[in-house]
This record gives C-alpha cells, structure tokens and sequence, in this order.
C-alpha cells in the first residue's frame, strides 16, 4: 500500500532522514518506534507531503506521491492523525468530525459521511456523549480519540498516527491501542509512529527502529520486542547478567 | 508474493544489516571505511555489488567469536563448521535466529512434502554440526514426530526405521545408498518400510543418484542446501516437483559469481554461489563465497511458489579437477557410473600428479557376478565407462573395478576425491 524507497528529507540543508525504505501491506498495523529527533514526524510530513523528500521515492497505492501535494495525497485516501492531537478547540466535537469528512462528502455526499459520523460514534461511544462540547474542554485522552475520529471520517485506505499515546495516562493509552487494534480488525491499515516502544510492538504486525534519521533494525514486531539492541535502547531493560 | 514486494523487502533488510554490521562487527567497519563506504550508498539491490566479500578464512582469523555482531550474553547457540575441508569455524545464533532458521527449515521440510502427519528421522550429526539441530527444529515446528537418531549405526537406524514406522529419512545422500544397500544384506525389503519421502544435503549428489536411491528405498528424495555459516540447512530446499532447490530469498540474498572475474555470470549459467543474510542478528555475512557451484533457474516452477530455484550444487570450486584444461567435477564422473550396467553407486576419484600433468583414475566397485567373471565382461565394463566418460566429461582417465564392499562407507559426508597431487 505504501512503499518508501531511498528516501531522504529534512528542513532546508538539514538532512533528518537518510536511505529510509519502508513499506506497508493493506491490514497491516506497522510501527515505526525511535527517540525523540530520530526523525518519525518528519517521515510522516513527508509521505502526507507537507515536506518535498530532498531524494528518493514514496509511492502510495502504486502512485508516485513525491511530487503531489497534500490534498492529493489526502484525496488519495492518506490520514494523519498529528501529534497532540491538534483538534479545532473552539469548535464542537461533531464540527470537528463533520471537517474530517470533507473529502468524502465531495465524493460521496452528505448521507455518506452521516454514515461515517456514525460509526465514529460507535467506535467512539464518548465522542457521541459530548458531541455538542466543545473540543477544547474535552480530556487529553477523548482529544486523541476527537482527532483519531476525525481522521477516519474520510475512510482513509491508510491511516498514519503519530504518538498518539503522548501525554496520556498508562489506562487511556491502553484504550487507545485497543481501538488501533479494532480498526485492523474492520480492516484499516495503520501507520504508528511510537515513543512507547512496548506497547506499540504489542499491538503492531512489524516494525522499524528509527535512531537518527537511519532504520537500524527492522522486522516482525515480536522478533524486535526479544532484539537485544531494541530491548537495551528502547524498552529500558539493560540486562545486567 | 510479487517480484518487486520481495525486492522491496529485500533492500530494506539489507539496507538494516549494513548498518547493523557497519557498526557492530570491527572486522566489516574496517573493511568499510577502507573502501570509503557509506550505507547511504546501497540504493538498490545490484549495490551490493559494491561491498567487499567475506571469505572463509576470515572467519578462521576471527576464530571464534570475531564476527559475532551482539554481545555473547545475547547468543543462546554456537555450532560450528563440519571441516569439510579445513580448520573448523564458529558460528551464532540469538533466540531469533533460532526462531527464524526454524521457520526456514520448517518451509523446506514442508516443500519436500512432510507434514505434521510424517515421522522423521534424523540421521544427521547432531552436536555441532549445523545438520541435526537445524533440521530437527524446522520439524518439530510442524509438528513432525521427531526421531533424533543422530548419524551413524546404520543397522540401528534401520532397525527404529521398521519398528518406529519413520516416514521420512534426513541424512547425506551417499549415506541413504549406504542404508539402502544394508537393507538389502539384512533382507529387509524397503518396500515393506512406511517410508515415503527423503530429505539429503551436505554434498553434492547427482541426478542418477537420486533415481537410484528413489527406486532402492521406494521414496521421493529430495535435496536442501544450506551452510552453517550462513545459517545450516534452511537457505534453499527442492519441492516434489524435484527441479531444482527453492531459495529463501526473503532472507537470503544470493548472486552467481564467476570465480575467476567475481563478476555475475549470464543469467542461468554456472558460477560460485555467494550469499549475504539478511535477518541474521548474532552472525550476519555479507557476500561469503561459498565455493559451490550451481546456477540459477528462472522459469516459475509448476509447484506455485513464486522463489527463484537454484539447481544442485553441482561441486565446489575447490572439487573442480582441471585435467589436460578441461574442467572436471566429481559429480560428472559419478553420473556416468550410475548410468553404466553392472556398476555399485560407490566410488572414489584418485588424483595424482604424473610428469607434470594430472591423472585421474576413478575407483569403482561392481557386482560379484562381473568381478569373478571372465575377463572380457570386466574389460568391456572398464571400456564402457571410459567410453563414457571421454564423450560425456572430455577426458581420459583409467578406471579400475573393485569388488563390493572395499572402499570406504561414509556416515555424512562422503569422501570421494583423494588428491595425491602435492600442491
């Protein structure tokens, strides 16, 4: 579904990633885990298109996307869900949603994202109890869901998260992960990019280790969980024989 | 999976190895830096081309643990190289190793047509020996009853083969023929056996060989290929269709080499197999030549499996005799043995130096019935052979029969050349 080869990007003459090749399979949930500056939101900015790659190739569905913009890319049936979340605050909760089904409705008009509106209310139960609220007075966790729900409503063939365990309480993170595994179910294919490295390999099929800018290991997440160099970096647990 | 999935798969293992070993392994940094090599350089899978070889006797100068890329504390497993020919080296492997060779073994065995129903016995070594381990997970991961009889004790092997109900046999295939021919001493008709399938590796064998050892033991036989410096059985294994080995190429990348220029061969022609791993943690290799020789087989298989095949290794370069500037491999000699009448599948392959020139003669043991005869049947067997042998391989050499039972029985490898020359 997106194939990422060679790649190289950054901001201005800063080079963050370097020989990046990446791929994901429809239904599959991969996870791409590094510390902070290893460049995972860049690598998302990139493939949604906010920053032109400096080389390589990005191809989602089969269609080079180095050079479209953002809209497109979106069109195409690419979400992100950004970093802290980032929902409209002074906005209500169905204002925020309804936004999110813009590129539906022009496809497929208004019944369809009421349709949409509607499992996001399903699969987010508390969405539907503060639909009139607005965003901003909503908890950190109900927030991830609002901007998890909103990047959904335009039926996204792939959906990118970036950190959305950021910031949350250890018992909201497990909800979240539990409806990232749910949308795999319902047969979404997810993109996560992680600082939580166990949870993330929990719920993920494969994965990527980002240490800057270079994959230094990769492959079935069960296999990187019990990876040595994963385990002393990323999960904090030096052994100490 | 589609060609250009597995190529996509495939850079990006390599483009994690290199990084991996880059930074791990001194002796690959070294060799690295003196190149001026950087990762960033490895854009597609023919950039491979670029990195140094590894040979097998860096491994011997980084005996034992010289290449290992984790710290020991992460390697669960050691083996080491049969010897076959040379000082033994040392090999590793973390928990996923163990993990992902089982699975490869587990593929191979599967494309030879076991399954969870089959009973197999485990004739090869085990201990050090890459063989007995290797095979002996990938089968317990199917769930096959495992019978780990190791090498060795042939009567035994045959007796637990009876009484356990062994539906397939894996050893070396000059041992299966050894196995065969007791059979037939203790009078146990093989088709009496519930034996159906055989998996052999570990030395070259032929396609006359095979026929022979299907139609003595009333089997399917086929071959697997792997080394344990990349790994141990598990990197190349022949389905039923019994046309050359199915190469795990999701985590093996192999290339065709000439072994004079080091440069690929045409595609489909014969050259030194040189491999690179690509998911291995505790000892990855990068571009080891192996110095067996087989060629690469295109066309999709009937089988359905999408692998590219590889055609059994047909020697090593170090076998390959170079008589009067032809080039000779044992295997080509033990073909047209099989084929002559009379002949027993056992031989050996004497090489002397004789006023500058090499001498081959060719050992062969035959019938009692041809042995006690008259002269002219001996004679017309020696000329058949030779006949044979200056049309087929192109040169001349002496044959000599001997009778049955006189050369030496080999447990594993079989060896089949006795080099008299002193280089």
């Amino acid at each position: 579904m997106l194939k990422i080869r060679n790649l190289d990007a950054g901001y201005g003459k800063l080079r963050v990633l370097k020989n990046i090749s990446l791929h994901v399979k429809g239904g599959e949930i991969v996870t791409m885990i590094g510390a902070n500056g290893a460049g995972k939101t860049t690598l998302l900015h990139t493939v949604i298109g906010l920053i032109k790659p400096m080389r390589g190739e990005i191809s989602f569905l089969g269609q080079s996307c180095t050079r479209t913009t953002v809209g497109r890319i979106v069109a195409s049936g690419c979400a992100l869900v950004p970093e802290g979340r980032q929902v409209f605050a002074p906005m209500s909760v169905e204002e925020n949603l309804l936004l999110g089904g813009y590129v539906l409705q022009k496809e497929q008009g208004r019944a369809a994202v009421l349709a949409e509106l509607e499992h996001q209310y399903e699969l987010f139960p508390i969405l539907r109890e503060r639909r009139r609220q607005l965003a901003g007075t909503l908890s950190g966790g109900e927030q991830q869901m609002l901007a998890m729900g909103r990047a959904l409503m335009s039926k996204p063939k792939l959906v990118m998260m970036d950190e959305p365990s950021t910031g949350l309480a250890p018992l909201i993170v497990r909800d979240i992960f539990q409806i990232i595994l749910r949308l795999r179910e319902e047969g979404n294919t997810v993109l996560l990019i992680e600082q939580n490295a166990k949870a993330a390999l929990g719920i993920a099929d494969r994965g990527y280790v980002l240490e800057v800018g270079k994959i230094i290991v990769q492959g079935p997440a069960a296999d990187l969980l019990a990876n040595s160099d994963v385990q002393r970096a990323y999960l904090g647990r030096e052994k100490i024989d | 999976m589609a060609r250009e999935d597995l190529e996509q798969l495939q850079l990006e293992r390599l483009q994690s190895t290199l990084y991996r070993v880059g930074t791990h392994v001194p002796f690959y940094k070294k060799k690295f830096d003196q190149l001026k090599f950087n990762y960033d350089d490895i854009r597609t899978l023919d950039d491979l081309r670029r990195l140094p070889f590894t040979e097998k006797q860096d491994l011997r100068d980084n005996y034992p643990y010289g290449l290992f890329a984790v710290p020991l504390r992460d390697v669960v497993r050691v083996h080491s190289s049969s010897g076959t020919s040379g000082q033994a080296t040392v090999v590793g492997y973390t928990r996923n190793d163990i993990k992902t060779w089982s699975s490869l073994v587990a593929r191979v065995i599967t494309a030879a047509g076991v399954t969870k129903n089959d009973v197999i016995q485990i004739a090869f070594g085990y201990g050090l020996f890459t063989g007995g381990f290797g095979l002996h997970y990938g089968a317990e991961l199917i769930g096959t009853s495992v019978i780990p009889i190791s090498a060795g004790n042939t009567k035994r092997q045959i007796q637990i083969m009876q009484d356990f109900k062994t539906t397939a046999l894996v050893c070396t295939p000059s041992y299966a023929l050894v196995i065969a021919d007791t059979m037939m001493e203790m009078g146990i008709n093989p088709n009496g056996l519930s034996l159906r399938y055989g998996l052999f590796g570990g030395e070259p064998w032929s396609e006359a060989m095979r026929q022979e050892i299907n139609q003595k033991l009333g089997i399917i036989a086929t071959d697997n290929y792997g080394l344990s410096e990349v790994m141990g059985p598990g990197v190349a294994g022949e389905c039923l269709q019994c046309n050359g080995l199915h190469i795990n190429e999701d985590h093996f990348l192999l290339e065709i080499l000439d072994p004079a220029t080091l440069e690929p061969v045409p595609e489909g022609e014969v050259g030194e197999l040189v491999i690179t791993t690509l998911t291995k943690e505790a000892f990855p290799m990068i571009r080891y030549r192996t110095r067996d020789l087989t060629r690469f087989i295109t066309d999709p298989c009937p089988c359905g499996r999408t692998l590219k095949r590889m055609e059994r290794v047909m020697g090593r370069t170090d076998d390959m005799l170079i008589i009067k500037g032809v080039n000779v491999f044992p295997i080509q000699i033990e073909k047209v043995l099989f084929e002559v009448e009379g002949t027993e599948p056992h031989y050996q392959i004497i090489v002397e130096r004789e006023n500058h020139a090499d001498k081959i003669t060719v050992l062969v043991e035959v019938m009692e019935s041809i042995f006690f005869d008259e002269m002219k049947k001996q004679r017309m067997v020696i000329d058949r052979i030779k006949s044979r042998l200056a049309t087929e391989v192109g040169v001349n050499v002496d044959v000599k029969l001997v009778e049955e039972k006189t050369l030496e029985r080999s447990e594993g490898k079989a060896k089949r050349v006795i080099d008299r020359r002193k280089l």
